[in-house]
């Protein structure tokens, strides 16, 4: 099972709750996908009202919130949003985005290090959304972030595990959990993700802005089992010759 | 410091596109000024279909299935510039008047309390009627009851808007009206607007200084809407390479009739507009488009998802008229009457989620706390 700063998960699949076109379509949505952490931005939800669009139409109980700090353009402010979010009852977790650049909303890695010291030792659990930069996780992991949350490529894309190379390595290095996060733009996507050993992949638009929401929310969770199952299980070596039953050509001498 | 085309070059560029350019342009990831062009041009008309579903795929993938709302607030109508257009112009003979501050906050409280969290503040250009002192206080009145204030008010100098800013003040919009120098000499009689350079620097100036947003646009109807197109193509690559952390987003003013029974040179159609709005979507995913009440409810329905990203609602162009239906002196008349539950209804009827927060005070209270925050141990 998955564990995040102590608390387990029964899915690895995380939701969001941006770009959907109401939030009944959202609630049936994360509903259909199993999932049980949800990430919210800040920004878009007022987290103290009850009757807030969004928090009014989830289940506290079943789903985690994980507020965001989408907006954020350095570390004061993504500091200053994460207080924001404990004062008005959010509680300790927070998915940390720094995005300086309003255009590809890459995270910036210097102002992400920086917010994520600062916030762990304000006793946050920090998922810092960041590029899939081996030696940032490492750095992000010593102080103290609870996950890493690597892209597959830049958000909003739907390109995929395009940062593959690089989240083979994060995920073989990391001791923290590896959230795959951003880019996944199909079912197939995910299921790599999971198959190449994340601990957990968050998918919002490719379930958001699809033709049937509920229906694609729900093909990421089996692709997310599938992934998962297959990782478990270990898959065989990627092999370009013909394996086992190969003839022995050359092995002759052999008695 | 950018520097617009020669607009006579502009339209030569837009007249060369044949059907072969719209065609690549429409199968490319990404396009380029090259590109725009096509797009903007005559032998792009028999594709507006195929634009529109183009634009409508970018905008959601980039934007979701949303649509924000924001609400104009006009604070005064004294102006000192003569602008032929305007219905604020000086020479109108129109009953002016400045909101003081209570009454602008009273205006901003009626907003408020019909849903709307996201503001823009507009005025004439008059700065000795109001100036920076006055919106500074107006902003820090009212930053912890929006989500976000922008302005639309006389271009001011860069050590202003960096002042505007830390009040929580987060977008700017200045309109360069028309990229075409002789036109805007001929529109602009007399006032600091009519300094066609400044103007033109003035975005620059505003996202040097910090500001979050700014908003450039073209007044449809000056002159040829395809060139302002291209210009406003250019003049967003360049405000893009220049400053990365600063959102941009484009405004379509189209001419409706005003006090000063000025007629558009070159008025420009729907279909037209929508060409325009399609082209600028396709060639910039992240631009926010603004689609204001100067528009018919039936087009702006119809608009719904096909590239705009946000739709202002309920409002009116006079100084205190929110209060008061009873005050005369409106800037232009709207095309939209509806009120944001209205609006927001229609929204949703067309699978769409009617934002009304999507931005936080908090972004704003640079070097203070939030009052809510008093709660952390």
């Amino acid at each position: 099972m998955l564990i995040i700063a102590g608390r387990s998960f029964r899915s690895r699949l995380f939701g969001g709750t941006g770009k959907f076109s109401s939030p009944a379509v959202m609630k049936e949505a994360l509903d259909a996908s199993g999932c049980e952490m949800v990430t919210v931005a800040l920004r878009r939800v007022d987290l103290a009202d009850p009757a807030d669009d969004i928090m009014s139409v989830l289940d506290r109980e079943r789903y985690l919130f994980l507020p965001n700090t989408s907006g954020a353009r350095d570390a004061g402010e993504a500091v200053r949003l994460a207080h924001l979010a404990r004062a008005s009852g959010g509680g300790e977790w927070l998915k940390l985005e720094v995005t300086p650049d309003p255009r590809t909303l890459l995270p910036d890695p210097i102002e992400t290090l920086k917010a994520t010291e600062i916030l762990v030792k304000e006793g946050f659990h920090v998922l810092p959304y960041m590029n899939a930069d081996p030696i940032l996780a490492l750095r992000l992991q010593d102080v103290g972030a609870a996950a890493v949350m690597p892209l597959g490529s830049p958000i909003g894309t739907n390109q995929g595990v395009l940062t593959k190379a690089m989240i083979e390595i994060i995920i073989d290095q990391a001791q923290v959990p590896v959230v795959v996060d951003a880019g996944l733009g199909a079912p197939s996507h995910a299921a790599l993700a999971m198959e190449m050993g994340a601990d957990a992949v968050l998918v919002n638009t490719a379930i958001a802005v699809a033709g049937d929401p509920v229906r694609m929310a729900r093909a990421f969770a089996m692709a997310v089992e599938a992934g998962r199952a297959a990782y478990e299980s270990g898959l065989g070596m990627v092999s370009k010759d013909a394996a086992a039953s190969s003839p022995e050509d050359g092995l002759g001498f052999l008695r | 410091m950018f520097v617009t085309p020669d607009f006579a070059e502009l339209k030569k560029a837009i007249a060369a596109a044949d059907a072969f350019d719209v065609q690549q342009a429409l199968a490319a990831e990404r396009i380029g000024i090259k590109g725009l062009a096509a797009l903007l041009s005559p032998a792009a008309k028999p594709y507006m279909g195929v634009m529109a579903e183009k634009s409508a795929q970018i905008t959601g993938r980039r934007f979701g299935r949303a649509v924000q709302l924001y609400a104009p607030l006009y604070l005064s109508s004294f102006c000192s510039n003569r602008c032929v257009y305007c219905g604020f112009s000086a020479d109108n003979q129109i009953e002016r008047r400045v909101l003081t501050l209570a009454e602008a906050e009273h205006e901003a409280t009626i907003l408020h309390d019909r849903g709307f969290n996201h503001l823009l503040l507009v005025s004439g250009e008059a700065p000795a009627k109001m100036g920076v002192a006055y919106l500074e206080e107006l902003a820090l009145r009212l930053r912890d009851r929006f989500a976000a204030i922008s302005i639309e008010v006389q271009p001011l100098r860069g050590e202003e808007y960096a002042r505007l800013f830390a009040a929580g003040i987060t977008a700017v919009a200045v309109y360069q009206e028309t990229y075409d120098r002789d036109v805007y000499r001929q529109v602009h009689l007399s006032g600091k607007k009519s300094d066609y350079d400044h103007r033109l620097a003035t975005p620059a100036l505003v996202a040097a200084a910090g500001m979050r947003e700014v908003g450039i646009g073209a007044l449809l109807g000056l002159s040829d809407w395809r060139a302002e197109g291209l210009a406003i193509g250019l003049h967003l690559a360049w405000l893009r390479k220049h400053f990365w952390r600063t959102a941009l987003t484009v405004s379509f003013p189209r001419m409706r009739p005003a006090m000063g029974e000025f007629t558009p040179p070159l008025p420009v159609s729907e279909r037209e507009m929508t060409q325009l709005i399609f082209a600028l979507r396709i060639f910039d995913p992240d631009v926010g488009l603004l689609l204001s009440t100067r528009e018919e409810a039936r087009y702006r329905d119809g608009m719904l998802g096909l590239g705009p990203t946000r739709y202002s609602a309920g409002s009116c162009t006079v100084p205190g008229g929110y209060g008061n239906r009873d005050v005369t002196g409106e800037q232009f008349s709207v095309g939209d009457h509806r009120n944001i539950d209205e609006v927001s209804e229609v929204i949703r009827q067309k699978g769409f989620d009617p934002v009304r927060k999507d931005w936080d005070p908090i972004f704003q209270m640079h070097g203070r706390r939030p009052q809510s925050a008093a709660l952390v141990i």
